[in-house]
């Protein structure tokens, strides 16, 4: 049987081995994910945020399991960075989800960001659509750890759940544009250490200064390790889908999702179309040479290439 | 650009020396490939599930408890039942000698035991490869 009819009927390996043509790039893999896009959007997709260490992995596996006692099919892809010196990568987000491995409701994929540098991997919006077409009634995201400004997550999935932790900052960090910003649900985890409420309530007077949506997102505290506070956080991930789509939001919010994939894509194309002509790459080098010993300028350098481009 | 090997790097029984295992995963991480690594205390069926899920071209395992004989030729057995042949097995980890010859035959590519330097273990994947 061909690739894209095992997807819809829920194989693993097709899915899994689809998922590896995509980040491969491969164009046969692209084209199947064509033909099976008409099929995709059933899914919830939520995204999973935060700062490293912050138990997005952790939490995530509870969520999975909150799910499947609700009798729900989770696909779950975990984002790990690669390197950039070697191009490889350890992807360990597995270990905090060992029980989840054999549950054949289920689908974990492990993925590199391969250069990428908003907190996912390009081929992640494609496995979000693979994972939905195979069956996954929610799927989550896990980005890797963010600093301030990865914010490429709130463009990817339907509701973000934003990660926080006691003690990694004050109330000034909390109002900084960037991350913050993107939440619609925020989970203080790690609850049961000293400083969770003072981090929630910051938290609530960030969000008392302004949010991005006319619904204030809610902040809860949580301890994955303890299983504490995980099903309301669920429920309010799941009320936040309700709310969306009561209010028409969820059809915008995919419409910018989509248009930021598209301009992606077209970026990426155009970026190839430059580094891939000889020409261009080799005035590139000679040009950067020139700029790196201060001969010329990144703007100069800039009117050049895009001349060398029109040519 | 040249896709990137996959490369499982599981614990299987129940010894909890997870160091060489490291070693292992941070060596192929600077060789350039992508190492999914799931930590201690596998099972067969946990590893094969994984393989699966991750579509991996290599499964590595580390064994310091003495149960290889029973364990690295499970997942073989269960992979094969799951009609996957192009995943490449290899094990590592204190293991004798005059075992070795046994456990190849059950399917496991090669064995390394104490001392065989990383260059090794990644010239010996990257030759073998299956896909």
């Amino acid at each position: 049987m061909e690739l894209d009819k095992r997807i819809l009927n829920g194989d693993k390996r097709a899915c899994a081995r689809l998922i590896t043509m995509v980040e491969n790039n491969e164009k046969e893999g692209i084209d199947i994910v064509k033909k099976i896009y008409k099929h995709s959007g059933n899914a919830h997709v939520i995204g999973i945020t935060g700062p490293p260490g912050g138990g997005k992995s952790t939490l995530t596996d509870k969520l999975a399991k909150e799910l499947r006692k609700r009798g729900k099919k989770v696909g779950i892809i975990a984002v790990d960075p690669t390197s950039p010196f070697s191009g490889g990568s350890i992807l360990g987000d597995r270990i905090r989800m060992q029980d989840l491995a054999t549950d054949p409701g289920v689908f974990i994929r492990s993925m590199g960001t391969r250069g990428n540098l908003g907190g996912l991997s390009k081929s992640t919006q494609s496995a979000i659509k693979i994972l939905d077409v195979y069956g996954a009634d929610y799927i989550f995201v896990e980005t890797v750890g963010v600093g301030q400004s990865e914010v490429d997550i709130v463009k990817t999935v339907d509701t973000v759940v934003m990660i926080m932790v006691p003690g990694l900052g004050d109330d000034i960090q909390a109002i900084k544009a960037g991350v913050m910003e993107i939440g619609d649900v925020f989970a203080v985890n790690k609850s049961d250490l000293d400083g969770a409420d003072k981090t929630a309530l910051e938290l609530e007077m960030m969000l008392d200064m302004g949010f991005k949506d006319d619904k204030k997102p809610k902040v809860l505290k949580v301890s994955s390790s303890k299983n504490e506070g995980v099903s309301t956080l669920l429920d309010e991930v799941i009320s936040h889908m309700d709310y969306m789509v009561d209010t028409d939001k969820l059809q915008k919010r995919r419409e910018e999702n989509a248009k930021v994939e598209i301009l992606n894509l077209v970026e990426e194309e155009i970026m190839q179309m430059v580094l891939g002509k000889t020409k261009t790459g080799q005035l590139l080098d000679e040009i950067s040479k020139k700029t790196a010993l201060r001969k010329t300028n990144p703007y100069d350098g800039k009117d050049i290439i895009v001349k060398s481009i029109k040519e | 650009m040249e896709r990137p090997i996959r490369v499982l790097v599981a614990k299987p029984g129940l010894d909890g020396h997870d160091r060489g295992a490291k070693v292992i995963a941070r060596a192929l991480r600077d060789a350039g490939m992508e190492v999914i690594y799931t930590g201690l205390r596998q099972t067969p069926e946990q590893i094969v599930a994984t393989s699966i899920q991750e579509d991996v071209d290599v499964v590595a395992m580390s064994i310091l408890s003495g149960a290889h004989n029973h364990l690295f030729p499970s997942v073989v057995k269960l992979l094969n039942k799951e009609g996957i042949e192009d995943i490449l097995v290899i094990g590592g980890g204190v293991i004798p000698e005059d075992d070795i010859p046994s456990l190849k035959e059950a399917g496991i590519a090669e064995i390394f035991t104490p001392g065989t330097p990383t260059t090794e273990t990644i010239r010996y994947i990257k030759e073998n490869v299956k896909r």
